[in-house]
């Protein structure tokens, strides 16, 4: 036990020593900011744009999972100022400690944020974070592949023969599992394990019919032809339309997941003030409009309508058509029930 | 007067030694034991929630390498899943390793048998690509190999098939990248033994009626052992624990050994059953490395033990002709 104690600091002082090169080389270069962002999720001129406007470097980083975010975080990652973790990883991270409470309330654009994005389950009053974007969760089919109706998770896990091994799902643990306890008609977030045996056996029969299992790249894969399914975010279903207009976004009869993406400041941000000046510079309607015209998603924030680009009027991907189901937020789970879904996402993907 | 000189702490050998030494030491410490210290000591740790390790003594991460909690009796059963992706790990890499000798070995005797100015020149051909980095070109693989890639449309419009063979995301996929990503750990170590070899030998054995097949089996071959022993297991030990190519090009769907313990520290979040694959992995290819080394110092001996026996016989034959 003493020896494990004493590997326990050395370990913790040589990850501080680590921490402290870090820090001692972001003091050297004044006017930073590092941002760790999902892939394909910001254009590069806004990102520009605040360099120019507040003399900053800017530098960005990605991922492609709020799990990936986290297991970066968790594993010691320093250096990084701003991060975009959705609704639930928000709650996540605030719990472990990663957020650095910036009072974002108090920022000048605050007073834009759309009222009923303030007072939310992950963060009430917004202290730690402002809205990025808002979207659903749920897939995509090549109509030029398959005529019939795509409006069901039948596509997904269990297809029609056109679509057998043309199929992409989400390297996502939650999106994935979630999707699947909708089809199967049980709760979200559920740590009855015979149901979720169900699931587990579910998805490995399904995943026969699956391409692959990836989230980078997803869109290029649907506009190539690759795939003729794929899981997409509602944003990323109306750029990969705009590419190819046989593809068609699904409102599942079954439901579909909501998420709201978040801009936050992680603890211990070695450039604190350029990350609040970033976070209130993208709550501006018109840099928020941009990074709705690049990205394809709802923004946060009042006032966007003037600057948002034609192609969002009446958009199937944004405004959910009459009699589809409500997305619902799927909030963090249970210890138990993560411990359950890892399992199952392991034995799935192995 | 110098018998009385004390030696400084430098001037003794002890100290000068132990000085010459420390960098080296130093080193080995800080970026091999100690890394390899916490991948160890870490297996033996339980998971947290959310990734990191909560410090309890536990062997659960090695037992889950061989046996899975039931879903609703929560007994452990044994599962050979990890054991087949290791298999498929293991299966992946020879292949890989056949392919990379049969085009890296004519390909090192090609550029050994160029005259000696241009053979530079043949090498850094060889390295060229490497100068891109390993995912772009992975990447690029994805991109010409895939349904709609210019492989398919290069087959489609000769007419040799009908419908785009569907390569992206499987396992022939998977080889192929490793084949691509370490085929210069062939070419390299082959071409500097084949470089070294004595090319007159092959001219006595053709004068000897050797067929080109004998030759290159009885002649060739053995000369350049070491070389193909070196690059066989530069190509097979990357191979097997290989994370890009399996991710790329098997698209998540394609796990090996790599992928597996990469998986444990980010979406499943078990690093303490992470670090036990990664110190049952390194096990295992040191094993394998102790292998070919006692299997070289065994073979180096008898070759020895043969020599000295046949000069032994001729000293006695010498003798007994002697004695007549």
């Amino acid at each position: 036990m003493k020896k494990t104690q004493g590997f326990k600091r050395l370990t913790q002082g040589l990850s501080a020593l680590a921490g402290g090169l870090l820090l001692s080389s972001a003091v050297q270069a004044e006017g930073e900011l590092h941002l760790y962002n999902w892939s394909d999720y910001m254009p590069q001129a806004l990102l520009d744009k605040f360099a120019e406007q507040y003399d900053v470097k800017v530098t960005q980083d990605t991922y492609d999972s709020n799990e990936t975010l986290l297991a970066k975080l968790k594993s010691g990652v320093k250096g990084y100022d701003v991060a975009v973790p959705g609704d639930y990883m928000v709650a996540i991270m605030v719990k472990e400690g990663l957020l650095e409470n910036i009072h974002a309330n108090k920022l000048s654009n605050f007073s834009k944020v759309k009222k009923d994005l303030i007072n939310v389950y992950f963060d009430e009053g917004r202290e730690y974070s402002v809205p990025y974007q808002f979207g659903t969760t749920a897939f995509m089919v090549d109509t030029a592949v398959y005529g019939g109706d795509i409006n069901t998770l039948d596509i997904l896990f269990n297809p029609p023969a056109e679509l057998k091994g043309k199929i992409n799902m989400f390297r996502d643990v939650n999106d994935v599992i979630n999707a699947a306890l909708r089809y199967k008609g049980y709760e979200t977030c559920n740590a009855n394990r015979k149901e979720l045996k169900e699931v587990n056996d579910m998805l490995k029969t399904a995943s026969e019919n699956w391409l692959s299992i990836q989230s980078d790249g997803a869109r290029e894969m649907l506009v190539s032809g690759d795939a003729a399914v794929s899981m997409v975010w509602n944003g990323m279903a109306l750029r990969a339309r705009q590419e190819k207009a046989s593809l068609q976004y699904a409102y599942p009869k079954e439901g579909l997941t909501a998420w709201a993406d978040n801009l936050v400041v992680l603890k211990d941000a070695p450039n604190l003030e350029n990350a609040k000046l970033f976070l209130n510079f993208m709550m501006e309607p018109e840099n928020a409009a941009t990074l709705t015209n690049f990205a394809g998603y709802t923004a946060g924030v009042e006032g966007t309508d003037p600057y948002l680009d034609e192609k969002f009027k009446g958009a199937l991907e944004l405004n959910p058509p009459a009699g589809a189901p409500v997305a619902e937020f799927v909030p963090p789970c249970d210890p138990e029930v993560v411990r359950l879904y890892d399992r199952i996402w392991t034995n799935l993907l192995k | 007067m110098s018998a009385t000189h004390k030696p400084t702490l430098l001037e003794n050998d002890g100290v000068r030694r132990s000085l010459l030494l420390s960098p080296a030491v130093i080193m080995i410490g800080i970026f091999l034991i100690m890394p390899l210290l916490m991948v160890l000591v870490f297996s033996f740790l339980q998971p947290g929630t959310y990734g990191g390790v909560i410090w309890e003594f536990s062997t659960d991460a090695y037992r889950q390498f061989f046996f899975e909690e039931d879903f609703l009796t929560e007994e452990m059963v044994f599962t050979p899943a990890y054991l087949e992706i290791f298999g498929a790990s293991f299966t992946n890499a020879v292949i890989a390793v056949f392919f990379c000798f049969l085009v890296g070995f004519p390909t090192a005797y090609f550029i050994a048998t160029r005259p000696a100015r241009t053979q530079g020149l043949w090498l850094f051909a060889i390295t060229i690509p490497y100068w891109v980095n390993l995912l772009i070109r992975t990447v690029s693989m994805l991109f010409i190999i895939r349904d709609q890639g210019p492989l398919n449309e290069f087959l489609l419009n000769l007419g040799i098939i009908d419908k785009p063979l569907s390569i992206a995301y499987t396992q022939y996929a998977v080889v192929l990248g490793l084949f691509y990503s370490y085929l210069p750990f062939m070419v390299l170590p082959l071409y500097a033994a084949i470089e070294r070899f004595d090319f007159s030998l092959l001219n006595a054995a053709h004068d000897l009626y050797a067929s080109r097949w004998k030759a290159l089996r009885y002649v060739l071959f053995p000369s350049v052992r070491n070389g193909i022993i070196a690059g066989c297991l530069l190509v097979f030990i990357p191979s097997l624990g290989a994370f890009i190519a399996p991710d790329v090009l098997g698209g998540g769907k394609q796990l090996m050994i790599g992928n597996m313990i990469a998986l444990q520290f980010q979406g499943s979040r078990n690093w303490p059953f992470g670090a036990a694959a990664a110190v049952i992995l390194l096990t295992f290819v040191l094993c394998l490395l102790m292998f070919f080394a006692w299997r070289a110092s065994k073979s180096s001996q008898s070759a020895q033990q043969k020599a000295q026996h046949k000069a032994q016989q001729k000293v006695q034959q010498t003798n007994e002709g002697g004695s007549h």
